[in-house]
């Protein structure tokens, strides 16, 4: 060491230094693969619950008889049971909840005498009861014809019994939500303002409504009965699976969604088909308590939430920062003011819930039954709602937006805010027409990033109006088409429900890694908006003054 | 007639907190003619300069003591609104700070904060504002493109047309070429020369030559105090005081 000190000062030093360099670096290398690592797991396993697997029937030995259990392979593991013996199985995924009472099954693999993939293995989607496996044996239509599975119109016949019942539900769906919906709201309405009358509160003449309500009442039964008969009509044919064991499956015509036989598709019909359960899962409305079908609901829910509160947390987050940077004078109270706003964001978001639990729903939302709605049988605003939700969020995120906006206004250059007083500008044509504009840019980086954040909370949520399931969409067809009184359904206590609340987690799991990744999409593309935008209006807006 | 003592600063001393940075000034600056403010930084002239139109008032802690007439008219008259004053008095800032809109929009904007916003009115002050900064043949294509687009030298002439747009008496100018190449530089100067028929105007610059090049009165200022004044053909070739003659020979900055 004496020596090389000699020859070279600094070596000794910097050697002492290395072993720190590659403390941070492992620390970052760390980080870098935990990230890499979640968002690798979440994209792997979020895409491939969309691939459609090949599907198999595995010949079983089952106390000295072979049983044969069709199914895809869902996991491949090692089990020790009690007295330390191991076991290699796989879990299958059967579906035929009716023949089996278990959609899942473990198979030891020591018992599989045989595997084989025979073509005509079918995956059926149905609309209850989840998938059902099988080969095609009939269908029997309700006025007795019969068309079996080796008939050459055999396939073109189901594709015609999907198509019409598909119609006949939409149909059922528009009679029960429209018509009938708004049929039963007429009739409140006319009761109570009947009561009204009687009570003496109102005047008008009670025979004419009494009249409109018999009309009324005659619709709803002419309604009842179309509804009937489409129902009848969606029970009346049946297509019939046989299972791998032999035994028959009928499928209520109505209740068919989609047929696809996974082992004789090729690649690109595969391909095809991932596609298609991709927009049915970012279009459909969930179903079996949320395991099957599609999460539109909750993107719909999801995005309409964060819209409403950027257009509260925006005006409310710039005139707070403005007034705390352009007017407020400089002294311990604003710096006490600012402290708290920095502060506000570490609050834990829970306690946000807490409080537009309390405030909103039930003093404002009070407030606003006791004005607007006094004769209103169960509460309308003073229940959760989007709009509480999104109010709430805005508390949440405002000092986001506030933080942000100081900083951008703190960085318009002095010049530019003196060249408009030396034109004669008042203070506030400076702030208004210049120095805004030019902190355009960093106002709208908080807007987004208070977006994101927005997007993707929960826990507060859970206090003031998301559900896991919400029959309406916050903005439908029917009048007034804005309801900000509604629940809603929200991405992230979606994931919350499906690995948690659902009754058959099992079934739930592939749906919880595809909805993280829908939630982590909305959440990137909404930051990558921010960082373009942000990029696009400091060319437009970059100062050349310092 | 042109008056001698157009803005008149009467016996001013101003305060940056405790820190006095003029001291007891006295001088008059005559109508019409291009008045020169130089010294070693720090000296004083800015804060002399952005005195004329009250732009020191936006920093916190200061105070004056003593006067400043404009026309006669005190600026610091408690009635005097200082939004109206600035209407008379425009300015020009040592870095080009057009704001982050058309050049159409720059040169209007004093017109757009006091409420003139006929089209015709305003078609009519761009074309005179940027001829008058000899600006408007270079532009005259590009009225409603960003002003950024500009080079330095246009830039800095854009924001004399939207100081003088508005039609004040009185230009203040803050080492307005001290960002600019020489050429841009010349540009400028020559323009300072044509506009002194309409303004009076007042200019802090660095540059000796500057200063004989565009001034008919220089003053001198030195650590806050104003030590010498008067023609610039005087005050260069024959200074009265030594501490002019040893700055104008460089033998200090
Ligand atoms: N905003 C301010 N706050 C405190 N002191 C200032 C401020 N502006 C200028 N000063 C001080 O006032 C003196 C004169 O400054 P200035 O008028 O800018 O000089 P010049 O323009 O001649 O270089 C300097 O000593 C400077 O430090
Ligand atoms: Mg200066």
């Amino acid at each position: 060491m004496a020596d090389s000190s000699n020859a070279f000062a600094t070596t000794g030093r910097s050697r002492r230094g290395e072993p720190f360099v590659w403390l941070t670096a492992a620390g970052l290398t760390i980080g870098v693969i935990l990230t890499l690592g979640l968002l690798g797991l979440v994209v792997v396993k979020g895409l491939e619950v969309f691939w459609p697997d090949r599907l198999e029937v595995f010949e079983v030995d089952q106390d000295g008889a072979t049983e044969s259990v069709a199914g895809y392979l869902v996991q491949d593991r090692t089990r020790r049971d009690l007295d330390g013996a191991t076991h290699e199985e796989i879990q299958v995924f059967r579906g035929n909840l009716e023949l089996y009472g278990e959609k899942f099954l473990f198979l030891d693999k020591a018992d599989i005498r045989d595997t084989s993939r025979p073509d005509d293995l079918l995956l059926v989607e149905r609309m209850e009861g989840g998938h059902v496996i099988g080969t095609a044996a009939r269908i029997e239509f309700g006025d007795g014809a019969r068309v079996g599975a080796e008939d050459p119109e055999f396939g073109d016949r189901l594709e015609a019994l999907i198509e019409e019942n598909e119609e006949r539900r939409k149909e059922l769906k528009e009679i029960e939500k429209d018509q009938i919906g708004r049929n039963a709201k007429q009739v409140k309405e006319l009761t109570l303002r009947r009561r009204l009358i009687e009570d003496g509160v109102e005047s008008g003449s009670i025979e004419a409504i009494d009249a409109e309500l018999q009309e009324l009442q005659a619709e709803f039964a002419r309604l009842d009965e179309e509804r009937g008969e489409i129902r009848e009509r969606l029970e009346a044919d049946r297509f019939l699976v046989a299972s791998a064991d032999g035994r028959e499956l009928g499928i209520a015509g109505g209740e068919l969604l989609h047929v696809f036989e996974p082992n004789r598709a090729g690649f690109f019909a595969r391909l095809g088909e991932t596609l298609r359960r991709m927009w049915s899962f970012l279009s459909d409305d969930p179903r079996e308590a949320n395991t099957e079908g599609g999460v539109y609901p909750a993107i719909f829910g999801t995005v309409v939430m964060t819209l409403v509160m950027s257009i509260f947390v925006t005006p409310f987050g710039v005139i707070a920062a403005i007034y705390l940077r352009e007017y407020a004078k400089q002294g311990p109270l604003v710096r006490a003011v600012r402290i708290s706003v920095n502060n506000l964001a570490g609050v834990p978001s829970i306690v946000f819930g807490v409080f537009g639990l309390a405030f909103f729903i039930y003093f404002v939302g009070g407030v606003v039954d006791g004005w607007f709605f006094p004769n209103a049988e169960e509460p309308v605003y003073k229940s959760g709602g989007i709009l509480w939700a999104s109010l709430t969020l805005a508390l949440l995120t405002v000092p986001v937006v506030i933080v942000a906006t100081e900083e951008a206004l703190a960085a318009v250059p002095r010049g530019v805010r003196e060249a408009a007083l030396a034109c004669g500008a008042s203070k506030w044509q400076a702030i208004q027409r210049v120095v805004l504009p030019a902190s355009l840019p960093g106002i709208l980086t908080g807007v987004i990033l208070a977006m994101a954040r927005g997007a993707g909370e929960v826990a507060p949520l859970m206090l003031v109006g998301v559900v896991k399931s919400a029959p309406d969409l916050p903005i439908d067809a029917a009048a007034p088409f804005i309801h900000p009184e509604r629940q809603f359904m929200h991405l992230g206590f979606h994931i919350y429900d499906l690995g948690f609340q659902s009754p058959d987690s099992e079934a739930a799991k592939p749906m919880v890694f595809a909805t993280t990744l829908l939630l982590i999409f909305i959440v990137v593309v909404m930051n990558l908006s921010a960082i373009i935008i942000r990029n696009r209006l400091r060319k437009k807006y970059a100062t050349s003054s310092f | 007639m042109t008056r001698d003592d157009f803005i008149a600063v009467e016996n001013f001393s101003f305060f940056y907190g405790e820190k006095q940075a003029l001291h007891d000034i006295d001088m008059a600056i005559p109508e019409r003619r291009v008045t020169a403010l130089i010294g070693p930084s720090g000296c004083g002239k800015s804060t002399l300069l952005r005195n004329m139109n009250r732009m020191n008032d936006l920093i916190e802690g200061v105070r004056h003591r003593g006067d400043i007439r404009l026309n006669g008219h005190s600026l610091y008259d408690p009635k005097v609104e200082v939004i109206s004053l600035r209407k008379r008095v425009g300015m020009v800032f040592q870095k080009y700070n057009p704001f982050a809109k058309t050049v159409y929009e720059n040169v209007v904007f004093s017109l757009r904060v006091a409420g003139r916003n006929r089209k015709r009115e305003l078609d009519e002050v761009v074309e005179r504002s940027l001829r008058s900064a000899a600006l408007w043949d270079e532009v005259k294509d590009r009225l409603h493109d960003s002003a950024f687009g500009l080079s330095g030298g246009q830039q800095q002439r854009l924001c004399i047309a939207r100081a003088i747009a508005n039609q004040p008496e009185i230009l203040l100018m803050d080492e307005p070429c001290a960002a600019l190449d020489p050429t841009a530089t010349l540009k400028i100067e020559s323009l300072i020369r044509e506009l002194k028929e309409q303004f009076t105007i007042v200019i802090v610059t660095h540059n000796m030559e500057q200063a004989t090049r565009c001034s008919d009165r220089t003053a001198f200022l030195y650590m806050g105090r104003l030590i010498e004044y008067g023609d610039t053909k005087q005050v260069f070739e024959n200074p009265r005081e030594e501490e002019t003659e040893a700055y104008i020979s460089g033998r200090f900055s």
